[in-house]
């Protein structure tokens, strides 16, 4: 793979995995969940995608509409009568959250067998920038990255709602104190973020192969990536998507057998983070949490 | 004569006054017995080999709960013992072809020795990050072992493995005899009451309470080493033997599901108790074990039936029938949700009752304390 190549895929690859991330961060800043199903609902959306322009023939503008509502419902209704019930006993919650990714894994196996999908570009062919071929796919999905974290950034500044999400994860029992409840905060934050986790499976769809076991490699990156960039930091969660992509795909062009060892060193990057810094590259040290 | 009889008196008067009032001790005893005659009156292999593998999975889910439950140090990646264990026993027999009794205990050994050495990072971690550090370590290894496919044959895994014993009843005594002499180690090595062994008491406080179980003079780092080697050594028991009964050994020994399954039998059984991923393996593993069976029962049971809804019904079941991975994680986040304390403390709870003056256990359904005699009404 030439240098090109490399730099291409991991801004692809980080693009994505930061929309997953920022997610998964966020729901942890405002409520300290480590909510590990939230890759299935990047796997789910890749389906959705999947079962509405294949199976049901619709164009690719109206499954995103279709998709991206009926994922984040699905993941409020799962965070509103699962994890919200059990979210006081953090290690309670990180075992039906995996419990969770089976049964969404187990589900997808009857309803749609375990065969590998494909779903077609959304903009087939390629385009020439800086004399690099570039797929237009991967422009597509840049783009939709960068408006996304775009917004999502907006959000959190600019806006009412923003500034609400920000004083819960800073303090919640304080901003209880100032008239914003918690758990609703919570819920709204959950939406933002599961949306964001269906925008990246939509995006990613065309590119993956889709099987129903698909969700492994994602959720261990988003876990690589939070505790590298520190949990509940936003701006930790981009900078470790990006690194992390490109590590990844450093290993796989690099090594011989790479495909299979990338897990192993990315991983072994967040073991090493864990071991040297657990607060991350941004984080905060929760000091319940460090002895 | 004499001699003979005063030396069971000690294990008699036990049996009569400790194990006989207390329904939770007496249906141990008898499971235990059971599950020692059970050859004598099956000897499908089928079936025995079903029997077989839980045994080596109650040592698994123990160990697990001495680890997790007790100590309180989540290990949400068990399965690095457990598979580094089989796959260390399986190539010294597949490259010096020495036979199980040596394999083994260098294999578990071995794993042991590893599991420690990687714990070590783990000690200052707690909580959320402990769990996940230790999720990675299993899937890391899982990587290396699928790349070096010359070596550990890939996704394949190593096949042909010779058995622990001739026949699969020899096979059967010599699991159940591992796991009851694991179980009954780890039983005493968590009693938190025992008056020769101190771990038990601080497990508990090592769970409850850090910082206060420091202060108070115990070397914690010292019992949470401890504690990974317990649980690390007996999981790689488990994890040892399980190649050698089945035949071969593949990458699923370390995936993520071989972790979790650990976790899901011990928190359906209960938490924190011997007995309860005892049970929680041998209610959930036949589940997962007979699940084509169970499926044949509703296959025949269709063949005959006229009403619409009933067929419906069957059909429904027949499907959920071949997938037990979603029985399995749908009753665990139902147990999550409305029983938390696990299945077997909530039965224990109902047949059994702690007498409120001398905190004696006595069956539920008696009027007054069987030593001192206080009502209990």
């Amino acid at each position: 793979m030439s240098l090109d190549l490399v730099i291409v895929y991991s801004l692809v690859n980080g693009g994505v995995y930061a929309l997953l991330s920022v997610g998964f961060s966020l729901i942890f800043g405002v409520g300290r969940v480590l909510n590990l199903s939230h890759a299935a609902f990047l796997m789910l959306a890749s389906y959705s995608m999947w079962f509405f322009t294949r199976q049901q023939g619709l164009g690719v503008i109206e499954s995103i509409a279709i998709t991206v509502p009926a994922i984040t419902l699905l993941g409020l209704l799962v965070y509103r009568f699962l994890i919200d019930r059990i979210r006081e006993h953090p290690t309670a919650v990180l075992l039906l959250t995996i419990a969770l990714l089976l049964i969404f894994e187990q589900v997808l196996f009857m309803s749609f067998g375990g065969h590998v999908r494909t779903v077609e570009l959304f903009i087939p062919g390629y385009s020439v920038i800086l004399g690099i071929k570039v797929l237009n796919q991967h422009l597509v999905i840049l783009g939709i990255v960068a408006v996304a974290i775009t917004v999502t950034q907006l959000l959190l500044t600019k806006t009412k709602l923003g500034i609400t999400i920000r004083a819960v994860a800073n303090d919640a029992e304080v901003a209880n104190l100032m008239g914003i409840s918690a758990s609703r905060t919570l819920l709204i934050t959950t939406g933002v973020a599961t949306a964001l986790a269906a925008v990246a499976g939509i995006s990613m769809a065309p590119l993956w192969t889709l099987t129903p076991t698909m969700w492994g490699s994602p959720m261990l990156m988003m876990m690589v990536i939070v505790i590298l960039g520190g949990l509940g930091s936003i701006k930790g969660s981009i900078i470790g998507a990006f690194i992390i992509g490109f590590v990844q795909i450093l290993v796989v062009a690099l090594l011989p057998g790479g495909g299979y060892l990338n897990l192993t060193f990315v991983l072994l990057a967040m073991v090493i983070v864990l071991i040297v810094r657990p607060e991350g590259l941004f984080g905060t040290v929760f000091e319940e949490e460090r002895l | 004569m004499s001699f003979i009889i005063s030396l069971l008196r000690r294990p008699l008067n036990d049996f009569r006054w400790g194990v006989l009032p207390v329904p939770g001790r007496f249906i141990a005893i008898i499971f235990f017995i059971a599950l020692f005659i059970i050859p004598l009156i099956m000897d499908h292999p089928y079936y025995l080999r079903m029997f077989m593998y839980a045994n080596l999975f109650v040592i698994f889910a123990v160990s697990w709960d001495l680890l997790s439950g007790y100590t309180g140090q989540v290990n949400f990646g068990h399965a690095l013992f457990f598979g580094v264990a089989g796959y260390g026993s399986a190539l010294l027999y597949k490259y010096f072809g020495w036979q199980p009794a040596q394999t083994i205990p260098i294999a578990v050994l071995g794993a042991t020795l590893l599991g420690v050495v990687l714990c070590f990072p783990a000690l200052r971690l707690r909580g959320s990050y402990l769990a996940l550090y230790t999720l990675a370590l299993p899937i890391m290894l899982l990587g290396v072992v699928i790349a070096l496919r010359d070596v550990t044959g890939g996704e394949y895994g190593i096949r042909l493995l010779p058995g622990l014993a001739a026949t699969v009843t020899g096979e059967y005594y010599i699991c159940l005899l591992v796991m009851t002499v694991s179980v009954l180690i780890m039983w005493k090595l968590t009693d938190a009451q025992s008056r020769y062994v101190r771990t038990g008491l601080i497990f508990h406080a090592i769970r409850e309470d850090e910082i206060a179980a420091r202060a108070s003079g115990i070397n914690t780092i010292r019992y949470k080493i401890l504690a990974f080697a317990i649980g690390g050594l007996f999981a790689a028991i488990a994890g040892a033997l399980y190649p050698h009964v089945r035949g071969t050994i593949g990458p699923t020994s370390l995936a993520l599901t071989t972790s979790f399954l650990a976790v899901i039998w011990t928190i359906f059984g209960g938490i924190v108790s011997i007995y309860g991923p005892v049970v929680g393996v041998y209610t959930l593993y036949p589940l997962v074990y007979l699940s084509l069976d169970i499926k044949q029962l509703f296959v025949r049971a269709l063949t005959g039936v006229q009403s619409a809804p009933l067929a419906g019904f069957l059909r429904v079941m027949q499907t959920l029938a071949e997938r037990p991975y979603l029985i399995l994680a749908v009753i665990v986040i139902l147990v999550l949700l409305f029983m938390p304390e696990g299945l077997a403390v909530r039965i224990r709870d109902k047949i059994e009752r702690e007498c409120p003056r001398c905190k004696l256990t006595n069956a539920a359904w008696r009027r007054e304390c069987r030593a001192c005699s206080a009502s209990l009404r």
